[in-house]
């Protein structure tokens, strides 16, 4: 009993000495100084803003005067706001405009490379768009589709096409931005499925070629679906960018003509940094946040992300 | 020899009608990717005056440096009205270094102090690790934007518009993706070297300064040519924050170039020259880090 009774206090104070030790040994001091610049650049620039965009979102604030709490007022206004809703649905068309066609083109693209050549300069003249950046390649695409002096509208003129207005006009101005995008990404696009392809063991074509399987069914059976981890990146990254779109935007059309390529974060943009409604702006950033959010989870139960097709 | 003989032994035994399709398909697949840069560069090199004669030539009509030179300022604004031009002027060197100042600050700060975290996440004991780096993790799904707007007004209340210091800040001390992309490489590599250092007495710092860093000279240079092409192509925050002539970046000053253009048409020949001169960067790169950007590229998709 007595012994006991020494001991118990000695071994609570160790056990407090050793949890005050996981916190404060040398290792884990070392450890913090390792990531404290990383820790204070998060804090500042990534976990407080995201906190402050969200409490922003429940005020009027022009910058000038303080901000003035108006609960759900924001989210109340963009539900009736139709310039909001034409943003949300002119976004979904670029996004559908945009995705299917470039993540085809880019597949076809790298099945096309794996078939005839491994060179890397192939590779690289193909992911040049992709490394120039939005600015630049919607500059260069204005010019190509001027609609008096663009290469463009010379080269259909020699199969008697008439003159397109591209960016100029209500119904082709958002394909044509689209268009602009896919040619920027289809080649990166088809690095990354190219790369996918590698992986894929050369035993099982040989296999399905004794077997007797067409080219066809090679492609459906064994490429795709081994492919799957690779397609599930590529949809989920590039159509959290697509729904982003912005710099071409900001080059080219600014919105216009009328509102045919008023996307989104231009909208966002226009509110937040031409009319200073920050509340507002921020009200409508967090909803694409939770967009993008429910879009990325709907992605990832449909493809069945978690699963591979390997084994 | 030996191995040129092989190789043409491969073609002749594989050579058919479906391969030589398919080399077609690829090649206009090339023709599609390259002839945007070739118009872009044929315009650059055709005078002003002369774009009206003949729009649909793939060669420059009267091939000059004339655009070229204007746009890196060596040529005066009277001369150049004279030959055509507008009476625009882009100052393009001026903006050439504020890009490569703004690209190397991020490029070294950010990969250097991404290492750092990186290293305590994947090698260092301390309570809240995983907490930390899920936080870390988490941060790679907010869109730009959100973070942009308040980001914004914090620059603006420190009175860091159009400062360098207002621009490099949110990139500067680390992105998600530097730390979680550098944490899955050091996981990777053997303890043996960082322990033999230990027991020579090594402080910690002293071990990831001559043993960590050293032998992930690869990962490291992977990681800094995404960024540093990621940040020469950055257009969204500088736009938002530094629009002044002093600290525009090239991508920020071609805009404000194109959309404050005087009525009419834009100098085309001019902004192509300047829009050309800017990729010339990305295409040394290319020549000399190739083979390594493009292994980059495709491991950025194998997370």
């Amino acid at each position: 009993m007595g012994v006991k009774s020494y001991t118990r206090p000695k071994l609570e104070q160790s056990a407090w000495r050793r949890n005050l030790k996981l916190v404060f040994n040398q290792e884990s001091l070392t450890a913090w100084l390792f990531i404290l610049p990383s820790l204070i650049g998060f804090v500042i620039f990534f976990a407080v803003p995201a906190v402050r965009a969200f409490m922003i979102s429940f005020t009027e604030w022009n910058l000038l005067r303080a901000p003035k709490n108006v609960g759900l007022d924001n989210y109340r206004e963009l539900m009736t706001d139709p310039q909001f809703w034409n943003a949300l649905k002119v976004t979904g068309l670029y996004v559908i405009y945009n995705i299917p066609l470039q993540t085809v083109i880019g597949l076809f693209m790298a099945v096309v490379m794996d078939r005839v050549t491994k060179s890397i300069l192939v590779r690289g003249l193909l992911v040049l768009p992709y490394l120039i950046s939005n600015v630049v390649v919607a500059l260069i695409f204005l010019w190509m589709l001027d609609p008096l002096l663009g290469y463009v509208n010379a080269f259909l003129g020699l199969f008697g096409i008439d003159r397109q207005p591209f960016f100029g006009s209500v119904s082709q101005a958002l394909p044509t931005i689209a268009g602009v995008n896919i040619w920027r990404h289809m080649g990166f696009t088809a690095l990354l499925f190219y790369a996918g392809l590698q992986s894929i063991p050369k035993s099982l074509y040989e296999a399905a070629t004794i077997d007797g399987a067409n080219e066809w069914r090679m492609f459906r059976h064994i490429t795709l679906p081994l492919l799957r981890p690779v397609t599930v990146f590529v949809l989920v990254t590039s159509i959290i960018g697509s729904f982003q779109i912005f710099d071409t935007v900001a080059v080219t059309t600014q919105g216009g003509p009328v509102n045919a390529t008023r996307v989104i974060v231009w909208y966002i943009y226009e509110n937040a940094f031409l009319f200073f409604k920050m509340g507002y702006a921020t009200a409508m950033s967090v909803v694409l946040f939770l967009i993008l959010i429910v879009v990325t989870l709907l992605q990832m139960r449909i493809l069945r992300a978690d699963s591979s097709d390997l084994e | 020899m030996a191995l040129a003989s092989k190789q043409s032994q491969v073609i002749k035994k594989s050579f058919s009608w479906g391969y030589a399709v398919t080399w077609l398909l690829l090649a206009i697949l090339i023709i599609i990717t390259i002839l945007p840069f070739w118009i872009a560069l044929k315009t650059a090199l055709s005078t002003p005056s002369s774009l009206f004669v003949n729009p649909g030539s793939l060669l420059p009509t009267d091939a000059t440096l004339f655009n070229f030179r204007r746009a890196l300022g060596l040529i005066s604004l009277e001369e150049s009205v004279a030959a055509g031009g507008s009476g625009q002027s882009i100052n393009f060197l001026l903006f050439l270094r504020t890009t490569l100042i703004f690209t190397a600050l991020i490029v070294i700060a950010q990969t250097f102090f991404s290492a750092m975290a990186a290293y305590a996440f994947a090698r260092m004991k301390f309570v809240g690790r995983e907490l930390i780096f899920f936080f870390y993790l988490s941060a790679l799904m907010i869109p730009n934007i959100v973070l942009f707007i308040p980001n914004f007004i914090l620059i603006k209340n420190l009175g860091w518009l159009n400062t360098m210091q207002g621009m490099v800040a949110p990139f500067f001390l680390m992105t998600p993706f530097a730390v979680f992309f550098l944490r899955q490489f050091f996981l990777g590599i053997p303890k043996s070297l960082e322990e033999a250092a230990k027991l020579d007495g090594a402080s910690p710092f002293g071990t990831f300064w001559r043993i960590v860093l050293p032998i992930s000279r690869t990962p490291l240079i992977t990681l800094a040519i995404l960024t540093s092409i990621n940040a020469w192509n950055e257009f969204f925050w500088p736009f938002l924050v530094g629009k002044d002539e002093e600290v525009r970046v090239l991508t920020v000053a071609l805009q404000i170039f194109r959309t404050q253009t005087p009525q009419g048409a834009p100098d085309w020949t001019g902004l192509m020259a300047a829009t050309f001169l800017a990729i010339i960067p990305i295409f040394i790169l290319m020549v000399v880090l190739g083979r390594q950007v493009i292994n980059s590229l495709q491991f950025s998709g194998m997370k």
